[in-house]
């Protein structure tokens, strides 16, 4: 059993470059990401307060939190900028046709 | 080289610890002293008249770090210790118990405290300013249900405080002598916006209205109004604005008005004493003028800024103003300080309390006004900087993304 369950959340037309939208996924709040044209997923929810990151403006290679500003890594997850100090969780993620899958953790 | 050297920042809310923090982060190995005249590690405020106020969070959400955090930085904290006296060219500072503390280079931020009112019965029990911690928590007290909230000034303060006191089952009745709510933040529309909210929240927000004293015997019973009429309250806030802490920047001989007069990079008029946040007077080249900013994220940005140039690297600090409050369900944001316009443009539905008010020169964006949409408010900031000419028929379609226009 692989450590990573995939999971269907949207399609890939659902989503044009430099958006992002929030799904759920197991009852968690991920964000999905194209970042020029490549997929990313992460963890929705800042780290700082309680906003969601889908909600954020997207610049380089960087979303930024619509509440305060912080920026976050697309791709790593990184707490670039205060106020956050504390990295978000980043998802693999597969295109299968259509379908953007996302890799979660199995408990 | 400057291991052997000591850093003082005089203030521990959001600009007094980030200008600490900072100095660490940039690796600074000398001595770093944070002096706080408040009981209280470095802290935000503005879930003092919001979460705190309400009782959904407890004070110490307002650090801005986890405890030890500036204690595992080697950062020391003089807390419930107050500035008596600077002396520059001495670089020296005295705190009130007679202690004299050396320094190389000095932070103030010294941020603000509440103006209150100079009348009859304001020394009453249950009348009251709120700025700091323990002004929130002595508020959220009195906040019972059934209890008769009375609040002088409909600004941000006092318009929260409105909405924590019917979220907790208190009344509360608003008087502000102008004629609409947030009068100096908000345009006409917005503010009649903002009303209405409160009213359908049954608060009662009388403009126009001008107050004259509170009378009670010791405790507080009403507040006479100007026209002779009265108010029965239990308590009252008066939240009619802020005056920057710059007595001890002025009597040190440094230049200050309306704040202290810093540059770009929060130097002030002497070369080794800088300020961050809401006591600053200083120029945002972005809006081509001096501002004194009350905000959280100026207290943030400015101070990091400022910190980095006592170390030597000087980066102009440019930011467009943002401001949020939180009333009942609403989420107010504002980006900008928009002085002139000949347009606005509405995007959303003001009737679902989802929508965004942009204000155009010349096709140019200049600031924007958003209830409950922070996401088309964040990109504001980057399509004032732009210098773009925006159409308004665009903006005002929800259907077009804000990205889509900035890549136009």
């Amino acid at each position: 059993m692989s450590d990573v369950t995939f999971h269907a959340v949207a399609t890939t037309d659902q989503l044009d470059e430099d958006e992002a939208m929030q799904v759920i996924v197991d009852g968690k709040e991920v964000s999905i990401i194209n970042l020029g044209g490549e997929f990313y997923a992460m963890d929705d929810i800042c780290s700082h307060a309680y906003a969601s990151m889908s909600d954020g403006y997207i610049e380089g290679d960087c979303i930024e939190c619509p509440l305060h500003g912080a920026q976050f890594n697309i791709k790593t997850g990184k707490a670039e900028t205060p106020p956050a100090s504390v990295d978000l969780a980043t998802y693999e993620v597969k295109i299968e046709g259509d379908n953007i899958l996302v890799g979660l953790p199995n408990a | 080289m400057t291991s052997d050297q000591t850093f003082v920042v005089i203030g521990a809310g959001q600009a007094g610890g980030w200008a600490a923090k900072t100095l660490r982060d940039e690796g600074f190995e000398g001595r770093v002293v944070i002096v706080g005249d408040e009981n209280f590690a470095p802290h935000e405020r503005p879930p003092l008249s919001k979460d705190v106020l309400l009782g959904d969070a407890e004070k110490e959400s307002c650090l801005l770090w986890p405890p030890g955090t500036l204690e595992d930085a080697n950062i020391e904290m003089r807390l419930g210790a107050s500035v008596s006296a600077i002396d520059p060219d001495g670089h020296t500072l005295t705190l009130a118990g007679g202690e004299t503390i050396p320094w190389h280079k000095l932070m103030i931020a010294t941020g603000g405290r509440a103006r209150s009112l100079d009348v009859d019965g304001v020394e009453l029990d249950g009348v009251y300013t709120l700025r700091t911690i323990e002004d929130a928590e002595a508020i959220r007290t009195r906040l019972t249900e059934g209890a008769k909230v009375l609040v002088i000034g409909a600004g941000w303060i006092g318009l929260e405080v409105a909405a924590a006191a019917r979220k907790r089952g208190a009344s509360a009745t608003v008087i502000e002598l102008a004629g609409r709510v947030c009068a100096r933040a908000l345009t006409q529309a917005m503010s009649d916006w903002v009303h209405a909210l409160h009213h359908r929240n049954g608060v009662d927000i009388r403009l126009n209205t001008a107050f004259d004293h509170f009378a009670g015997d010791g405790k507080l019973q009403k507040a006479v109004l100007a026209d002779g009429s009265e108010i029965e309250c239990d308590i009252a806030v008066i939240g009619i604005g802020l005056i920057p802490n710059t007595e001890i920047a002025e009597a040190a001989g440094l230049d200050v008005d309306n704040g202290i007069v810093v540059d770009e990079c929060g130097q002030t008029s002497h070369p080794d004493i800088f300020a961050a946040g809401d006591v600053t007077n200083h120029p945002n080249p972005l809006l081509g003028r001096r501002v004194r900013l009350e905000s959280w994220e100026n207290a943030q940005n400015q101070a990091i800024n400022a910190a980095k140039a006592m170390l030597g690297t000087r980066i102009p600090y440019a930011e467009i103003p943002w401001f949020w409050s939180d009333q009942y369900d609403a989420n107010i944001q504002m980006m900008g300080l928009p002085e002139k316009w000949d347009q606005t443009v509405i995007r959303g539905d003001r009737d679902s309390g989802e929508f965004i008010e942009f204000y155009l020169k010349d096709g140019e964006m200049q600031g924007a006004a958003a209830i409950n949409n922070a996401r088309d408010l964040r990109f504001t900031r980057r399509m004032i900087t732009s210098g773009k000419k925006f159409d308004a028929a665009a903006l005002a379609d929800p259907d077009v993304k804000l990205q889509k226009l900035m890549k136009d």
